[in-house]
């Protein structure tokens, strides 16, 4: 416990670094939050007026404080595409984005463990090598290639998955086809995603079952005649997991910030593709709570990893 | 003993799968610059404007773009660009990667913590998007896009090399060079830097093969090279239209392609590579 506190204690400064670095960004930006109301209609003096209204004559300190107490009550400002405040904006991308992420990290988990654990196993034999092929091509897979591909054979060749989107809109919100229509919606994206990041799990799993196997309590497990099948599933097994649970927060927060360019490609209305179209439209409130979310994100992530690993390995302990 | 240079060639030139994309890798290179040599700027921005969206015919081997552009030569100057930028990019990410992880694995104390602290601030930033908005910022040329990416791209390549750095540093005969009075800066290279060589070697292989992604990436989200600079990227980000995507393979299926195939030559080489870092996993 006391190392969770203290955990979450090194994480508030770098939170707090993440803020000024965004909000100097914002600063270096062009423009401002007047920028979407200049037109020949709008005269200087009353963009002027807006200006002081609004307080963005006002020193850089003092802005960043009321930026600061803006996000403190889950107010980013408004955006200046869409005319409505950023939370907003962001709130109807974001459950998009984490059930996206959610489903391709349970993808990835039930595609690598079973597939480290053969190829651990088994190594040497047919599997393994086909395993470990398979492990050497997406590793090299570039994610923008592969999702391209996937939804060019998938989606329009052989109109297996939709193209875009994230339902379809014509059914009624709620009903179980709705629903249907939303898991169709993410098995390929979730799947793009999910292949490629089986890899590292996959070679993590491989390589600690085959060391895990020459380790004492294994020879032990043996000598008092456990079945090779329990050594396996009750010993080596749960030992050659502990390293992955170290890194499910960091592969979950990967996946909610690295789907980018699989949301831009599967046109699917995520936090990714809104951070696109955002910056496009040079609509720098909406980019900036959104980089500054993304942030929080990989911060929560390791902070996650480090919390699992430690109730899941009570040998570590962070000094 | 063999200098690291030989155990690396001994690694690759040992597994055929590695040799093979090594050769493959320089081919595909040696003909994207020689070949872009026979076209002249014309030929590159020469738009054949009634044959625009030509699907592939004898007179244009690849189809025409859907400006009318000849996809072959497109394909051809667009990859010599990108290999040029995923070259000079991986290249100056390595050289201030090696030097700032040799300074914080070797002087260590308080140089290390102050540079690893930065590293850190930086790592924890979503740079992907910090990247896209810098290079929103900056002026769109493909200078420009590799001063951004190089800002970025040598973070965890100094974490690396700290890293083995750090651990050659904690030898003994390393110590017993410290203790002889060897200043450090000898110490880097004359007993650190042989040893890591073919670390450095593997990390710049892939940085490579990560740049052309990045790159690619980038350019597909509509920040990277501009239109009229043809790149792997802009090829391939014709496939952003859905119409191209569907109907129009011929206009950014065969740069994914090659995308692919040069990313997987130069992993097969790093994972050849990697086995020279590792004493226990060199071949005999």
């Amino acid at each position: 416990m006391k190392i969770i506190l203290r955990r979450f204690l090194v994480v508030l400064p770098q939170l707090w670094l993440l803020s000024v670095a965004v909000f100097l960004l914002a600063q270096a930006m062009p423009g401002d939050a007047l920028t979407g109301l200049i037109d020949p209609d709008v005269s200087p003096e009353d963009i002027d007026r807006l200006r002081v209204e609004l307080g963005l004559n006002r020193g850089w300190a003092v802005q960043y404080m009321e930026w600061m107490r803006g996000i403190f009550r889950g107010d980013f400002g408004r955006s200046w595409h869409y005319a409505r405040p950023v939370t907003e904006v962001i709130g109807e991308r974001l459950p998009n984005t984490v059930r996206l992420s959610l489903v391709g990290a349970a993808f990835t988990y039930l595609l690598a463990i079973p597939l480290g654990f053969v190829a651990g196993r088994y190594r040497e034999t047919l599997a393994d090598r086909l395993i470990v092929a398979y492990t050497f091509v997406a590793i090299a897979m570039p994610t923008l290639v592969f999702a391209l591909l996937n939804i060019f054979v998938f989606g329009f060749r052989l109109g297996w998955f939709p193209i875009m989107g994230s339902v379809d809109v014509r059914l009624a919100p709620g009903s179980a086809a709705f629903w249907l229509s939303r898991l169709h919606h993410l098995i390929l994206p979730a799947f793009t995603a999910a292949i490629l990041n089986t890899v590292g799990i996959i070679n993590i799993l491989r390589s600690e079952i085959i060391e895990n196997e020459s380790a004492e309590y294994v020879t032990t497990a043996r000598a008092k005649g456990l079945p090779e099948g329990k050594v396996y599933s009750r010993h080596i097994f749960r030992n050659a997991t502990l390293p992955l649970a170290s890194g499910l927060g960091a592969s979950i927060a990967g996946l909610l910030s690295g789907s980018v360019i699989i949301e831009r490609v599967f046109g699917y209305p995520g936090m990714g593709n809104l951070f696109v179209t955002s910056i496009t439209a040079r609509d720098f409130p909406t980019a900036n709570a959104l980089i500054m979310i993304y942030g929080f994100i990989g911060v929560a992530g390791v902070l996650l990893s480090d919390i699992f690993i430690t109730i899941a390995d009570p040998r570590i302990r962070i000094r | 003993m063999k200098n690291p240079w030989q155990i690396m060639w001994r690694e690759v030139y040992g597994d055929k799968l590695a040799f093979v994309s090594l050769v493959v890798f320089f081919a595909i290179v040696f003909v994207a610059y020689a070949w872009s040599l026979s076209f002249s700027v014309d030929d590159v921005e020469r738009m054949y404007l009634l044959r625009r969206n030509q699907p592939p015919c004898r007179e244009f081997w690849l189809g025409t773009d859907m400006v009318g552009r000849d996809m072959v030569v497109q394909l051809v100057v667009g990859a010599r660009n990108s290999f040029t930028i995923a070259f000079v990019v991986s290249f100056a990410t390595a050289g201030i990667g090696i030097f700032v992880g040799l300074l914080a694995g070797v002087y260590g104390g308080r140089l290390d913590n102050i540079l690893m602290r930065v590293i850190d601030f930086f790592i924890m930033l979503p740079t992907f998007m910090v990247t896209i908005v810098l290079i929103t910022m900056l002026p769109s040329t493909p200078v420009m896009l590799g001063a951004v990416l190089t800002l970025f791209g040598w973070l965890g390549m100094a974490r690396g090399i700290r890293m083995v750095a750090l651990r050659q540093s904690a030898l003994d005969y390393v110590r017993a060079s410290k203790t002889l009075g060897t200043p450090n800066i000898v110490i880097i290279f004359r007993e650190v830097l042989p040893n890591i060589v073919s670390f450095m070697v593997v990390s710049l292989t892939l940085t490579i093969a990560n740049t052309i992604g990045i790159e690619t990436g980038l350019t597909f989200l509509g920040f990277g090279m501009p239109f009229t600079t043809p790149s792997l990227g802009t090829l391939i980000a014709q496939a952003a239209n859905p119409a191209a995507l569907q109907n129009r393979p011929w206009q950014w299926l065969p740069a994914a392609l090659l995308i692919l195939v040069v990313t997987m030559c130069i992993n097969y080489v790093g994972q050849a590579l990697n086995r020279a870092v590792d004493v226990k996993r060199r071949r005999r």
